[in-house]
């Protein structure tokens, strides 16, 4: 029987199944499958070899990494790729410790993650065993919830919990830790059909009267835009976006994580607002009237300074988190719900209309100072690179950045107009993110182009999973914009430190011979005219790839909008 | 200004770290804080002190409803309710002081837990102000040793808002076990 076909069955099943006398190694397992779940990321180790041993009898594939915070981002990759839950596991102490910065970023990046880590048995808890460590207390802020199970018979009622907070209300990454006695411990196995857990109530559904007045100023504005984030993706609502801002001619400006949701070429698309955002989006912003925030949270890297933030504007605030409305920012109409559903009742409401005068002027302030200028060079500039990466694939991939310059250039000048097909680590802003959640989303999403875009510091983080793409033959693209620096710092350093260019030149190895050792077939660029035919051959090699591109060191993310600064503090170009 | 916010939460372990760690890191101080049994099995009642404005008030609430094992929060602080708060205060003493202590004691609907030669231990409850104010009215003796429970709050009248309807009780849900086959 086929995975498919195991889990369709199980999909239909209403009454449970006769007991069976399994282990909780078994346990565990045998919930994942038949939560849907086909790959998971992980490391072995002492505390989850019972686990591990159970593994063969199931039809799942394990994804051996090189590192576990390499787990974690992967399976966050295939969950943010799929809207899945993706699953990592580590073994008690360091493999839990490694796992960390994933969990974090998962939760900051609202991705659901199911995190499984492995304890000692449960008569040495606290006595400061070898690799113990408590895993959820330290992982009790960057977690949704977490679990410490330490009586098989909750096992299994536990993990489909844990697969349902994960997935509901604001996804978010969940912790088990089970010790190993508990994995050899054993239970009679029932398939818990319910869960019970009435702490936990996500408001799903928009309260009608509030969507009736979010269309009522929706309806009244002069200068109406939407700045759509990450829960427009989350939730799927590509659709009901784009039928509410045509319907009622609304300008949609995206946060970072918001790329993709909405088309860039559509001619309502105004592209990315704040800190490295376009001159025109974040002028729009400053100047608008009603500010429409879908699944968004107002982070200080959207807003700037928060006095200073949207100063003429009435704002709307969609989110499914309660906790985010007046987090931030004061909002004159909070719809507390999942976005693709409020949405969907929010476009009957609003009356069909344009706001001609507002877009064009928009559009004449995108003519004064374009995003997509990039400055002749005899050099292999990186926002170039970004640029032809674009030509040769069509906009037909789907980009995985890294954390710095490159993640910015990738955002502003590739132009997005395939759903969710901008990953990146955005919250946390954890370097060593793209590489192995490339991984993820090329196993979620096998017919994808999947490119990773990553620089030169960040690869070094997390480069050993290229050990993992060679043995798993995981055909994703790799793309290092190499400057020689870690450029996000150089750039503040050179910004705001008097060009102390304090620890942020770094070297780096020669990748193509790093590759060949790993069976990796690479190239390493240097002038312009390789550049175009190196990303052809990588599109055409069936199989991983990497590039190195050697661009110009001291380029600089443009606009900005130093930190502390309005949005109308932004700073358009190079003032020589 | 200070609220008085009422938790109904899961009787578990781990719990109270919970609930405090997300104060710690977020931010928010605590005037005080206690936990003890309810009525209904399996669920511990917690009342807090916070002091803020509103807004900051409102997002503490909010923050504290994303933890699972909270079932129920209620902000008392626009209510018609009794507040109080128990002491244990032990008070140097002679034989020249004690009888005017006793006095105190009497106005004040406290009572003697024990006595030595050259202390009384006092118990009051009541709301903070009366125990401020029998502390400023002891200290000239001279207190040894006090300890305070900080606030526990009900509501006036009828059913109050801080407890469970059975409903609340027993909440299940049927998760559809399977998730949507890759939806972009």
């Amino acid at each position: 029987m086929s995975i498919e076909q195991i889990t369709k069955n199980h999909a239909t099943e209403t009454v449970p199944a006769p007991p069976r006398l399994l282990k909780g190694a078994q346990i565990i397992w045998e919930v994942l499958q038949r939560e849907g779940v086909e790959t998971v990321f992980g490391y072995p180790g002492g505390r989850v070899l019972p686990m591990y041993h159970a593994l063969a009898e199931y039809p799942i594939r394990h994804i051996l990494v090189r590192h576990e915070q390499g787990a974690g981002f992967a399976a966050s990759g295939y969950a943010r790729a799929t809207g899945k839950v993706g699953v990592c596991v580590g073994t008690s102490g360091p493999g839990a410790t490694n796992l960390v910065t994933a969990i974090a970023d998962a939760m900051m990046d609202s991705v659901p993650m199911v995190a499984i880590t492995g304890q000692v048995a449960t008569n040495l808890i606290g006595k400061d065993a070898f690799q113990e460590i408590d895993a959820t207390g330290i992982t009790l802020p960057i977690t949704k919830h977490n679990w410490l199970v330490t009586d098989v018979a909750d096992l299994a009622r536990v993990i489909r919990e844990a697969f349902y907070v994960a997935s509901t209300g604001r996804p978010g990454p969940v912790l088990i830790d089970i010790p190993s006695d508990v994995q050899l411990a054993e239970t009679q196995f029932t398939w818990p059909i319910e869960v019970r857990m009435r702490g936990y109530r996500p408001t799903v559904h928009g309260n009608v009267r509030q969507i009736r007045a979010a269309a009522e100023l929706i309806n009244t504005a002069k200068k109406p835009i939407v700045v759509a984030g990450h829960g427009v993706v989350i939730s799927r609502a590509f659709e009901e976006l784009r039928e509410l801002a045509e319907k009622a001619g609304l300008p949609v400006i995206t946060t970072l994580h918001g790329i993709s949701s909405f088309p860039e070429s559509h001619e309502l698309s105004f592209g990315m607002l704040g800190m490295h955002g376009s001159a025109y989006a974040n002028r729009a912003v400053q100047e608008c009237d009603l500010f429409i925030g879908i699944g968004m949270r107002f982070d200080d890297r959207v807003t700037g300074k928060i006095s200073g933030f949207a100063p003429n504007a009435r704002i709307i605030h969609i989110d499914v988190d309660p906790a985010e409305i007046g987090k931030n920012v004061r909002t004159f109409t909070p719809i507390v719900g999942d976005v693709k559903g409020v949405l969907a009742a929010l476009v009957p409401a609003v009356e069909a209309k344009r706001h001609d005068e507002w877009v064009e002027q928009i559009r004449e302030w995108r003519r004064a100072v374009p995003m997509t200028y990039i400055r002749e060079s005899e050099e292999v500039l990186p926002q170039w690179v970004i640029r032809q990466l674009y030509e040769v694939t069509g906009g037909d991939a789907i980009i995985v950045a890294d954390v710095g310059q490159h993640q910015m250039w990738a955002a502003q000048h590739f132009w997005f107009d395939k759903p969710n097909s901008y990953i990146t680590s955005g919250g946390l802003g954890s370097m060593g993110f793209a590489l192995p959640a490339g991984m993820g989303v090329k196993l979620a999403r096998p017919d994808e182009n999947v490119w990773v875009v990553v620089g030169d510091g960040g690869i070094q983080m997390t480069m050993m999973e290229l050990g993992t793409i060679a043995a798993e033959r995981i055909a994703v693209k790799v793309a290092v914009i190499n400057n020689g620096y870690l450029g996000m710092v150089r750039q503040w350093q050179e910004f705001f430190y008097g060009r102390r260019y304090s620890a942020s030149p770094i070297t780096t190895p020669d990748f193509v011979k790093l590759c060949d050792a790993y069976g990796i077939p690479a190239r390493r660029i240097t002038e312009k005219s390789q550049v175009r035919p190196a990303l052809e051959a990588a599109m055409a090699h069936d199989g991983p790839m990497l590039l190195e591109f050697v661009v110009a060191e001291e380029e600089n993310v443009y606009p900005m909008v130093p930190s502390g600064g309005s949005l109308s503090d932004i700073i358009i170009e190079p003032s020589n | 200004m200070k609220h008085t916010i009422v938790a109904l939460l899961e009787d578990h372990p781990g719990v109270l770290n919970r609930v405090v760690s997300m104060f710690r890191r977020r931010n928010f101080n605590i005037e005080s804080l206690t936990v003890g049994h309810t009525d209904q099995p399996g669920v511990s009642r917690m009342t807090i002190v916070v002091e803020g404005t509103d807004t900051h008030v409102e997002q503490v609430t909010k923050q504290m409803h994303k933890i699972i094992d909270v079932l129920k929060i209620t902000d008392l602080t626009a209510e018609k309710s009794v507040i109080s708060e128990l002491s244990l205060i032990k008070v140097s003493t002679n034989s020249a002081s004690r009888s005017e202590i006793i006095q105190l004691v009497d106005i004040y609907k406290a009572r003697i837990v024990d006595v030595s030669a050259d202390s009384l231990m006092l118990e009051v409850t009541g709301p903070e102000e009366k125990i401020d104010s029998l502390v400023s009215l002891l200290r000239p003796f001279g207190i040894k040793e006090m300890v305070r429970t900080g606030r526990v709050a009900m509501v006036r009248g009828g059913s109050g808002p801080t407890r469970l309807s059975d409903d609340d009780l027993e909440v299940r849900y049927r998760p559809n076990n399977r998730q949507s086959k890759v939806a972009v």
